[in-house]
């Protein structure tokens, strides 16, 4: 009889904060420039420099532990955890240890219609590494960038209280959705700035004790996640039916290959010698400071998604598509607004069309604003247009910003409603198919699709369909 | 009188009162620097052009009828644990060897903004680890008494430099007695102000929550000088503390009638240097017959001190120190093949004997399984320590105690023996333990001649009380008449 094993994953998320300056420097954090152009003397650890404790870094991991239910405290300590490598200016990265800023908070996740809460057991603050550059066209050289150095990241840990892939990558939505929407991270696991590690074991189904667990890293989009999970699942089951066992070890994500690959085991680790850092003093965060930052919280994706299917009688579907990204809900949600046209309408327009052009051209939603695409989903309604039409505006907005009102003049877009036309267009299409008209009339009523796509024809797509539909039912009806 | 054997205070007067220029206070103590370095070797950089540059400057200021700073036109010496922006600071250590820094610390910034002279960046043992400026890379300094004997450390070139008027003041650090024992050993004033009051931004860092600045001085006035133009609290240091500071010049009072002088009686324990106990016991004396009350006071965790200290600060300095990597800056070795050993051999070939103890020992105090019985139970001692000096405060203004147990050495006396070299901090180590301000001034010498020094301990920000007790017996004695014949 095989054994039936249950998966346990626990996940670490780094989070980098969208702060304008560096954790405990003046240093910028801003992305792209020259390498170690964002840096000063605390970045590069010269001697003589001390830490000063970026507040704004403080508040948004306060903002993170509120809408993650955590308890924050009121005192908290910076610790040095000390390692040797090229990417850490100080040899040591300041973090914290024993008493991190917020503890004892969870989310909700959902999977195939079951909700599950998953634990946190703490989110702290800590700063980021640099980055060694080694494809220079020079083998005898790596080369470090300390940009990153010193950025301000949260770093999230969960309790081990997800049982499969799905369930890893839903939590890991659901809290990435949160930063976004609280402002603090941009949630980019490409570019790294939301970065996942995951702790994956296996038990017997029913048995209490946890199995050895592996730390895989190295996974930077949800699929990669999910992929990693799910191999590594399978290495340890493959593992345990050989009668072999699972080392603590840390296995690096391979997403070419599709496997984890040791990096190193659990005697190889560092003794990372954490102390509190005596530069800096106790983090002291009073009430009013938590309380002030509580009022700053906006509504979640979660709840905006809760909102919109009870308001706007949206799917549930619908609804946390349009509230992946928050510019896009709150620009949906001006629209609908703005439209006299039905919420669920607006939602197909966006589900259909929007989204799709706007991974194509980025500038979507900014060249389309949210009265521009009323103004056109009203023209719809209006059948000044139709939909065809509609999203052929819409396309050369998103590419090119012009006016509505001009790429409807240059396309000729106006549609054709006024029955003296459509009727005299139908009339001779009737009289140039006789064949067609009897055989409709005896009953072939698929027909009826023949005559409405001649009219269109005849009138170069311009004419009003529900016009159309129409005048062919009852003209054909003798 | 040549005018390099001025007080700060005198110097400055003279230069108020147009009675010698700047340029002549700095060709005065660049001169006693030509004819004393050979023997004492206090400098690791001299700066004279950049000084005489300085000095006119000042000058010019002066001719134009500018208002300048107490500080203005003085020649002072900076320890060369100081960052310096464009001229190389080296820690005494050959892993700094060639380190030019581009920026300055608030206590140079401070300094530069009264327009003070620079004569030069000053020897100490390597990184501040040690008691005798022997640990130095560079060179040995030695002591103006006497040649053959250590000036003490870890600011030993700070002090010789002002005990044989090379300078008219210098800045020292203090980790453990860096200031106040080679002052006590070269017959000098230094004081150890409380932590927090002089920012420790730019002084390369030692051990972070005991390090402090402060000034090292011909006497107890220019002590408050100098101690006023660099205390303050600084944004840059989080550690420095926002409390205004005041006009320290204020507190020097002949007048110590009803002052509570502590003696702790762990601090007088048989067998120590009878020449050295008698001397503080004069002084004792010499505070009750002014009109001072005598109390004794106990601070009983006073045997753990040198136990506690030597788990705490290698700690913090092992991570301190790690930032020396070869990788940006400082000493690299030519011999790393990889990443590995361009680590390994950096450190190994860039750090001296001492500093490697000291990183090791610290290393191992905080590793997994010894943290808890080293490193935290040494905190849990400090805390136990500090609360001792709180009781002593209860019943005393002051304290006085020794300054070191014994006068100056001989040069590698100690250099084989670790451990005596470390008691030689016995009576200092507390006070930074605590974060306490310490001061030690002369008060008497040896038969042989060589200087005495006693210690006092105030309560936290209580500088000014230091300053207060340190001058009325300055007033009293005439040990700072006698100098050295060098």
């Amino acid at each position: 009889m095989t054994i039936q094993y249950e998966t346990v994953i626990g996940l670490e998320v780094h989070a980098q904060l969208l702060t304008k300056s560096k954790l405990f420097s003046a240093a910028s954090t801003s992305f792209g420039n020259e390498p170690n152009h964002n840096t000063d003397a605390v970045t590069l650890a010269l001697p003589g420099v001390l830490p000063v404790l970026n507040r704004e870094a403080v508040s948004m991991a306060i903002k993170a532990g509120l809408a993650t239910g955590c308890k924050i405290a009121n005192t908290s300590v910076f610790a040095r955890k000390n390692y040797f490598y090229p990417d850490l200016p100080k040899g040591y990265q300041i973090s914290q240890f024993e008493l991190p800023i917020c503890e004892h908070g969870h989310l909700h996740i959902k999977v195939d219609g079951q909700e599950k809460r998953i634990g946190i057991t703490r989110i702290h603050l800590e700063e980021d590494a640099g980055k060694l550059v080694h494809d220079r066209g020079d083998p005898e050289h790596s080369h470090v960038d300390l940009n990153r150095a010193g950025v301000p990241l949260i770093e999230t840990v969960s309790e081990p209280d997800m049982r499969s892939s799905q369930e890893a990558t839903a939590y890991l939505r659901r809290l990435r959705d949160i930063f976004v929407y609280l402002g603090i991270c941009d949630g980019n696991m490409e570019e790294g700035s939301f970065r996942c590690d995951a702790n994956v074991s296996i038990r017997p189904m029913g048995q209490e004790k946890f199995g050895t667990r592996a730390e895989l890293k190295n996974m930077n989009s949800f699929r990669n996640v999910e992929r990693a999970i799910e191999y590594e699942v399978e290495r340890q089951k493959a593992l345990l039916a050989d009668g072999k066992e699972v080392i603590q070890e840390t296995r690096l994500w391979n997403a070419d290959k599709g496997i984890t690959e040791s990096m190193r085991s659990k005697e190889e680790a560092n003794d990372y010698r954490y102390f509190p850092d005596p530069d800096l003093l106790p983090l002291i965060v009073h009430d009013e400071w938590i309380e002030a930052v509580r009022q700053e919280i906006p509504e979640l994706a979660h709840e905006m998604a809760e909102r919109f299917v009870q308001e706007y009688a949206l799917p549930e579907y619908d609804a946390e598509v349009l509230t992946a990204e928050k510019n896009i809900a709150q620009h949906w949600e001006a629209t609908v607004k703005a439209a006299k046209v039905e919420a669920k309408k607006v939602s197909n327009l966006y589900m259909t069309h929007l989204l799709k052009l706007q991974k194509e051209i980025p500038e979507t939603f900014e060249r389309i604003s949210s009265e521009i695409a009323a103004e056109i989903l009203n023209m719809t309604q209006e059948a000044k247009i139709n939909l065809n039409m509609a999203k052929e505006v819409l396309d050369e907005i998103a590419a090119t910003g012009k006016e509505v009102k001009k790429i409807i003049e240059e396309k000729g877009f106006v549609q054709v409603s006024d029955t003296a036309t459509l009727e005299a267009a139908i009339d001779k299409i009737l009289a140039d198919n006789p064949d067609n008209v009897a055989a409709y009339q005896s009953g072939k009523d698929k027909l009826f699709g023949f005559f409405v796509g001649q009219t269109m024809k005849a009138l170069s797509g311009k004419a009003n369909p529900q016009v159309v539909n129409e005048l062919l039912k009852e003209k054909l009806k003798n | 009188m040549e005018l390099y054997e001025l007080t700060l205070s005198q110097a400055a007067e003279k230069l108020r009162n147009k009675e010698c220029s700047s340029v002549e206070l700095t060709e005065s103590a660049l001169k006693r620097i030509s004819e004393t370095e050979d023997k004492i070797g206090a400098y690791i950089t001299q700066t004279p052009e950049l000084a005489l540059e300085q000095a006119k400057k000042v000058d010019q200021k002066i001719a134009a009828g500018e208002k300048l700073a107490s500080l203005a036109g003085i020649p002072i010496g900076l320890k060369d644990i100081f960052v310096t922006k464009d001229i190389r600071t080296t820690c005494a250590s050959k892993i700094l060897e060639n380190f030019i820094p581009p920026y300055d610390g608030t206590a140079v910034s401070k300094l530069k903004a009264q327009e003070i002279v620079l004569t030069g960046k000053l020897n100490m043992d390597e990184f501040a680890m040690g008691s005798s400026t022997e640990t130095s890379f560079f060179k040995q300094t030695k002591n103006p008494w006497n040649l053959e004997c250590i000036p003490g450390g870890s600011s030993g070139g700070s002090a010789a430099s002002v005990a044989a008027d090379q300078c008219f003041a210098s800045l020292g650090t203090d980790t453990g007695g860096s200031i106040r024992q080679p002052a006590a050993l070269t017959g000098i004033v230094g004081l150890k102000p409380t932590y927090g009051r002089v920012s420790r931004y730019g002084v390369i860092a030692f051990a972070s929550s005991l390090d402090q600045v402060g000034p090292m001085t011909k006497d107890v006035r220019d002590s408050a000088l100098l101690l006023q133009a660099i205390a303050g609290h600084d944004p840059l240091d989080s550690t420095s503390v926002p409390k205004e500071v005041p006009n320290y010049s204020e507190f020097l009072q002949n007048d110590v009638k009803g002052l509570k002088v502590g003696v702790p009686k762990e601090y007088f324990i048989d067998g120590m240097d009878a020449e050295v106990k008698n001397a503080v016991e004069a002084a004792i004396k010499k505070y009750e017959e002014m009109g001072a009350q005598i109390v004794e006071v106990s601070l009983p965790h006073t045997e753990y001190a040198v136990s506690t200290y030597y788990i705490l600060a290698p700690a913090e300095a092992s991570s301190n120190l790690a930032r020396y990597d070869g990788i940006r800056y400082g000493y690299r070795s030519t011999e790393a093949k990889n990443l590995h050993e361009t680590f390994i051999k950096s450190r190994s070939e860039g750090f001296g004997d001492e500093v490697k103890r000291r990183i090791m020992l610290g290393t191992f105090v905080l590793s997994a399984g010894y943290y808890d019985a080293y490193y935290l139970k040494a905190q849990k001692v400090r805390t136990l320590i500090r609360q001792d000096f709180e009781q002593a405060f209860q019943k005393a203004d002051v304290l006085i105690t020794p300054t070191s147990p014994s006068a100056a050495f001989k040069l590698g006396e100690k250099t084989q023996d670790p451990v005596q070299m470390y008691l030689s901090d016995i009576f200092t180590i507390n006070v930074n333990l605590a974060g306490l301000p310490g001061m030690s001034l002369p008060c008497g010498f040896t038969k042989s001649g060589l200087p005495i020094g006693m210690q006092l301990i105030a309560p936290a920000f209580e500088e000014g009380r230091l300053l207060h007790a340190a001058y009325a017996y300055e007033q009293a004695t005439d040990w700072k008449t006698r100098r050295p014949s060098l």
